[in-house]
């Protein structure tokens, strides 16, 4: 058990910031533009969706600081309790960032008001590129870049501006922010307190073990429970959700763990979406072009998968990938933990198998029961989009039979869910046989997907039977055409 | 940034605020220090699309936390409207009918946005609903109409049509856009003395603003301030849009006497705020075995929503743009402007423009496939050009026609046709994923067309120590005018461009000014700037030749000096002197364009001073079993005329077309059947982001570039007609699908092209294929 603080602190660039009471609402936002007067951050959709308010936060990562972009109008201002933040005015002083200069230099601004988010994400990739953990490519530029929206230029000149700022050095001054910032965090971990903040309006917890987290829970039963907030962010942003109390699950280290044996690969709840995706893809290679379109950086960053899971959405994307993966997912509260099937977890729109004493603690993923696996997600737009649908497909295969078939789609239902009729089609069947046919057939009988703004009904039906041609093509040894997910590689058939 | 070498017109030099924008040092209205106990405020409605208010209970809004003030259309001083069109039609909140869904009816003053926002919500508005009308079809259906239907005709186009050996005919739905620029509305009104409002407005349309909130107010105009420094983006949408939060907040802050901010929260920004009008094209085509058109008829019916706000220009603009680049013998053009109970569209890059072009470009396609031969083919042979095929539907003479070399230089610099054959060997080979190329051109007439719109006024002063300060009408939304104009003016007095100060757009000082909108900023108002320049210039060099003792004809400026004779005297030093001599050191400049004129009864005339021009060739690919296609490669010449400055045409060119691709591919518009809509929000509608861009884009300014009227230096306007070239991502998209039938049919293909509206294209291709087949 650790020690509670009940004063919230963090760096802001290179001051430090204490607070021992405010609204448990607060974002991270709010501090920044209204009480920190830092104006030079935007907000621009409040829906963490196009970036305009992306800061880097820096935290420890063994010893080491870190920076990651994140929204920052959908952060609990709390949740960056022990973190630095950095904003475009901490990058300009005292003189502009290669990243500002080669934005201004590449005429990589127009209307202005993208470009602080734009830049504090290329800065991002500047520094990882400075400490050689990455690359200024097309590819990781798009991928770095897809959760920044501008409407004015048409991104080339920001490609052009971060391809030439990545070439540059550090400045001396942004080194010994970083570097004093790293031993103030690192004095603080040392501590070992946790944030439990008297706001003045609720308790804001950020627990960092179990035990912490059920007292805590025992103290405010009604306290909501946020990991990344990315989904929470919006209630109090759009619909004005107003909680008794915070509890942040994002710190618990026994949430925190990615474990691995044999059998089996456990992701703690509290592991994000970017943490997931080495391992996730080690297992299923179809795995990593998923999670690439999963949110933007700054969403991975932030949210979780044990969030993922627990909203209960439809069309949330590791769902189905992870059903057809045959995982399960731990339940836990103060007394135990009990583990249950992922599908079955799912039980109605808005409705899953978890009581109100109960946090979603891991999920667990087989390691080899479908050596061939693969999942697709069709959404109008590539980068950064919810699914209209999302297919998983998991084979085994022996002898060119199909011994064993999951298969699980979102978007097609009320949540993610098992195509039964269309797997028993399958299973038993010789793979280069002519399974479409009665496969689709079957396919069509599993689903009675609705209209909605993301796509029709019939096109959800005709986007999953293409999906499934898709997979059964591919067992069937065919080479796909890959449309995506390296559409940057792709060639014009010819081009000069 | 090498602002210090050359900056005259030419000059690539980058934004003026560029390096304000990457430090975020740049002031947007949201980013003004705020007076003591200013106010915030928010909006609330009814939740329905039609009907009539029955009751209002605002008792629970009134008792929020921080709530300050509420009011409804009752309280209005003045005049309860910002019509644009001066019909009446666009209250600030709206009482006895509702008309669409959200429309405002109460306003909420409160401590802070959030508390506003907050209080906003538990307003109850109870309405006796009706049936909505939704879409053009059920207006249609139903004779909604917002406006009298216009048409443009010449010729015997009936007898032209009956006497065409080839007819064919077509019908195409295109969908709205929304602008989504990424700040959102907001204004902030301080009280002055004397009942005085100065408004802090992010919009294109200062003079606009001023005039209404006097209306609103109930004040004369001198008593209304609206400064606008930048914008974060407006693209039409903050022409008439911005007018409505901005006379809230003046309200506000005149009935609560402190100053109130209204920033739109970006889904009632998208829920409350019009788009680019949706049209349903119906059109037939006569033509000859050659492809040679010989007759068209077309009919654009448009979605205008609620109220007639710009819809009657948007419409007309259309109309002027169904012959794009072609000559039509006998034409007759049909515009329909539908009422439906959904938001008011407005304003959006191309006003009209595109969606009447995407009808031109649908017809020359529908030829193509009719007579088996490639699209381009069709182009070329019915551009404008000779004395005989030069008149377009509104009988103006066509004299400026460079289409001709930019299509042929563009189609040896892309390799067209060995493309297009490689192509037709690619979908042989792989039926599974289909390939798409097109070349696509773009004519599109520059000025209002509302003639008087065609003005511009400029405030130069020159101080003792040489420093230049301007104001001019119109309006930074990151399009690069300012830094355009400070160029024109540094050339104009020899001075470097960092001596010339652009500051914020006010109505007191350049008054009744018009829209920064048509593309006209730079074309209107760097000639009003220009024009004082060189009334300043004349009153220095009367002095100088008097002081110096030489003829006027002698004195010169150059880099920063005023040469007389044999004399060379620093710029600074010579105005020191002509003050001290009480020469006037300030000018105003106007301008207004020349030759044009229109009569819109008789649809007849010279609406456009000039035309700019361009061609794109996209490349596709598309994935036949899910629908999901990818641009690969554009290339793009485009004639910005003697650009006033690369950089920043370059990057409207980019912008513009990338903002097209998305209105035609991703960007899509949803109400559902009670006429809410859904996509009102970046989680929901998808505007291109960083990966969307084409891997390969070949983009240059073309190098013939001028212009035959004398414009400002001989350039072309450039903010929207470069979003028409994206129309060659939407012929592509169709030559793809065309494929899948052997390129003998227009594909169902409408716009925008999502994969769900190629994916059921190509399945009907299909159906289409088989049963031409059997």
């Amino acid at each position: 058990m650790a020690n509670a603080r009940s004063e919230f602190r963090c760096l802001l660039g290179p001051k430090t910031i204490h607070r021992s009471s405010f609204d448990v609402h607060q974002t991270l936002l709010d501090f920044i533009r209204l009480e920190a007067r830092l104006t030079g951050t935007k907000e621009g959709c409040a829906e963490g969706d196009c970036g305009a308010c992306t800061v880097l936060v820096g935290k420890l990562h063994d010893g080491v600081l870190q920076y990651e972009p994140v929204n920052a109008c959908i952060v609990p201002l709390a949740s960056v309790d022990n973190t630095q933040i950095l904003t475009v005015e901490h990058l300009a002083d005292p003189e502009p960032h290669p990243v500002q200069q080669a934005m201004a230099h590449e005429h990589g601004s127009q209307c202005g008001f993208c470009t602080p988010g734009i830049v504090m994400s290329l800065a991002g990739l500047h520094d990882a590129c400075a400490k050689g953990q990455a690359a200024a490519d097309t590819d990781t530029i798009n991928d770095v870049l897809a959760g920044n929206l501008c409407r004015c230029t048409g991104y080339g000149p920001i490609i052009s501006a971060a391809r030439s700022a990545c070439t540059k050095p550090t400045p001396q001054a942004f080194l010994s922010l970083q570097a004093q910032a790293e031993s103030t965090l690192l004095q603080w971990q040392d501590d070992g307190t946790y944030l439990d903040l008297h706001g003045s309006n609720g308790r804001f917890v950020v627990p960092k073990t179990l035990e912490d987290l059920w007292r805590a829970r025992s103290e405010v039963p009604t306290a909501q429970l946020i990991a990344g907030s990315t989904d929470v962010g919006l209630w109090v942003n759009k619909s004005h959700a107003r909680f008794e109390g915070v509890i942040d699950l994002g710190k618990i280290g026994a949430l925190r763990s990615i474990e691995k044996d044999d059998e089996t690969l456990r992701l703690g709840a509290g592991v994000t979406v970017a943490e997931s995706i080495a391992p996730l893809s080690e297992l299923a290679p179809d795995l990593g072009p998923l999670l690439h379109r999963f949110g933007s950086r700054q969403v991975r960053a932030q949210a979780t998968v044990g969030g993922n899971i627990a909203n209960g959405s439809p069309i949330g994307d590791l769902a189905p990938a992870l059903i057809a993966l045959d995982a399960s997912v731990d339940l836990a509260r103060p007394d135990g933990t009990r583990t249950i099937a992922l599908e079955s977890f799912f039980i109605n729109y808005g409705k899953q198998d978890i009581s109100p004493d109960e946090i979603v603690a891991g999920v667990n993923v087989p390691l080899k029961r479908h050596a061939h696996f693969h999942c697709w997600k069709i959404s109008k737009r590539f980068d950064q989009d919810i699914s209209a649908v999302c297919g998983a497909f998991g084979f085994a295969i022996e002898n060119d039979t199909i011994t064993s078939v999951r298969i699980a789609f979102g978007g097609m239902a009320a949540t993610p869910r098992r195509a039964r009729r269309c797997e028993q089609a399958l299973v038993g069947q010789a793979v280069h046989d002519a399974l479409l046919p009665s496969a689709g057939e079957a396919l069509a009988q599993d689903f009675a997907p609705i209209s909605d703004m993301r796509a029709s009904a019939s096109y959800r039906r005709l986007a999953a039977h293409g999906l499934l041609e898709r997979c059964l093509r591919s067992l069937g040894g065919q080479a796909l055409p890959q449309l995506f997910p390296t559409a940057q590689k792709l060639q014009a058939v010819t081009h000069e | 940034m090498s602002n210090a070498a050359n900056t005259s017109p030419g000059a690539a030099l980058a934004h003026d605020s560029a390096l304000k924008h990457t430090t975020g040092e740049a002031v947007y209205i949201d980013d003004i220090p705020l007076p003591a106990d200013t106010l915030h405020l928010a909006v609330g409605g009814a939740d329905t699309a039609v009907g009539t208010i029955t009751a209002v209970a605002l008792d629970a809004v009134r008792a929020a936390p921080g709530v300050i003030d509420v009011f409804c259309a009752a309280d209005i001083p003045g005049e309860n409207d910002v019509s644009p069109s001066g019909r009446g039609d666009e209250p600030l909140l709206a009482s006895g009918e509702i008309r669409f869904d959200g429309e405002p009816v109460f306003a909420v003053v409160a401590a802070s946005h959030r508390a506003a926002r907050a209080a906003a919500a538990l307003g109850q508005v109870t309405v006796r609903p009706a049936e909505p009308v939704l879409t053009v079809d059920d207006a249609l259906s139903q004779n909604r109409f917002i406006s009298d239907e216009q048409v443009m005709a010449r010729g015997d186009w009936r007898e032209a049509m009956q006497a065409a050996p080839h007819t064919t005919t077509g019908t195409l739905y295109c969908g709205g856009q929304d602008h989504f620029y990424l700040e959102g509305q907001i204004s902030l009104a301080v009280p002055q003395e004397d009942g005085d409002m100065l408004v802090y407005c992010s919009t294109q349309h200062p003079s606009e603003i001023q005039q209404h909130l006097a209306k609103v107010l109930n004040q004369p105009a001198h008593a209304i301030t609206v400064e606008v420094r930048r914008m974060g983006g407006g693209f039409g949408g903050k022409e008439s849009q911005a007018c409505q939060w901005a006379a809230l907040a003046a309200v506000a802050a005149s009935r609560n006497r402190k100053a109130v901010k209204c920033r739109l929260d970006r889904d009632d920004d998208m829920r409350l705020t019009g788009k680019r009008h949706d049209f349903r094209i119906d059109w037939q085509v006569g033509h000859d075995d050659q492809g040679q058109i010989l007759s068209v008829d077309c009919n654009l019916a448009s979605r205008c929503g609620c109220a007639l706000d710009l819809s009657d220009p948007v419409n007309d603009r259309a109309m002027f743009h169904v012959d794009n680049a072609y000559y039509f013998p006998a034409v007759n053009i049909r515009s329909q402007r539908t009422f439906t109970n959904t938001v008011s569209n407005t304003a959006f890059r191309g006003f009209g423009g595109p969606q009447g072009m995407l009808a031109g470009e649908r017809i020359i396609e529908g030829i193509a496939r009719a007579i088996g031969l490639d699209p381009l083919t069709v182009r070329k042979r019915n551009f404008y050009g000779g004395a005989d095929r030069n008149i377009t539907p509104y009988f103006m003479q066509i004299d400026d026609f460079v289409l001709d070399e930019i299509v042929e230089e563009l189609e040896q610099s892309s390799h067209y046709w060995a493309r297009r054959g490689a192509i037709r060997e690619a979908n042989a080979a792989d039926p599974l994923m289909v390939r798409g190329l097109a070349l696509t051109p773009v004519k599109f007439g520059i000025s209002f067309t509302a003639t008087w719109f065609n003005q511009a006024g400029a405030l130069l002063h020159i101080y003792r120590d040489g420093s230049v300060h301007l104001n001019h009408g119109g309006t930074e939304m990151g399009q690069g005018l300012f830094v355009k104009i400070a160029q024109v003016v540094s050339h104009a007095l020899a001075l470097p461009v960092d001596s010339i100060k652009v500051s914020a757009t006010r109505t007191d000082k350049v008054p009744n000014t018009s829209a920064t909108a048509a593309s006209s900023g730079a074309d209107l108002n760097a000639m009003a700037a220009l024009n004082a320049a060189n009334t300043l210039k004349r009153r220095l060099i009367s002095f100088a030749a008097h002081h110096f003792d030489v003829d006027a004809q002698s004195v010169q400026f150059a880099n920063g000096t005023v040469i007389a004779g044999n004399q060379q005297m620093p710029f600074a030093e010579v105005v020191e002197l002509a003050y001290l001599a009480r020469v006037q050191l300030s000018a105003t400049g106007f301008y207004r364009t020349p030759k044009i004129h229109y009569n819109r009864k008789k649809a007849r005339g010279r609406p456009f001073y000039y035309f700019a021009y361009g061609a794109a060739v996209s490349e596709v690919i598309v994935d036949t079993l899910t629908g999901e296609s990818r641009v690969t490669a554009v290339d793009i010449l485009h004639d910005a005329g003697k650009s006033l400055n690369p950089a920043v045409d370059l990057g409207q060119v980019e912008g513009a077309f990338i903002q097209g691709m998305g209105w035609l591919t991703n960007e899509e518009l949803w109400w559902d059947e009670r006429g809410k809509i859904k996509t009102y929000a970046p989680s929901t509608y998808k505007i291109p982001t960083c990966s969307d861009r084409p891997a390969k884009m070949n983009i240059a300014l073309w190098s013939g570039g001028g212009n035959r009227e004398p414009t400002v230096h001989r350039s072309k306007a450039v903010g929207e007609p470069p979003l028409m070239l994206a129309i060659s991502v939407h012929q592509a998209l169709s030559d793809a699908v065309s494929s899948i039938s052997g390129y003998r049919f227009v594909p169902e293909l409408n716009a925008p092209a999502t994969p769900e509206a190629l994916l059921h294209a190509m399945v009907y291709e299909r159906q289409r294929a088989a049963a031409s087949i059997s």
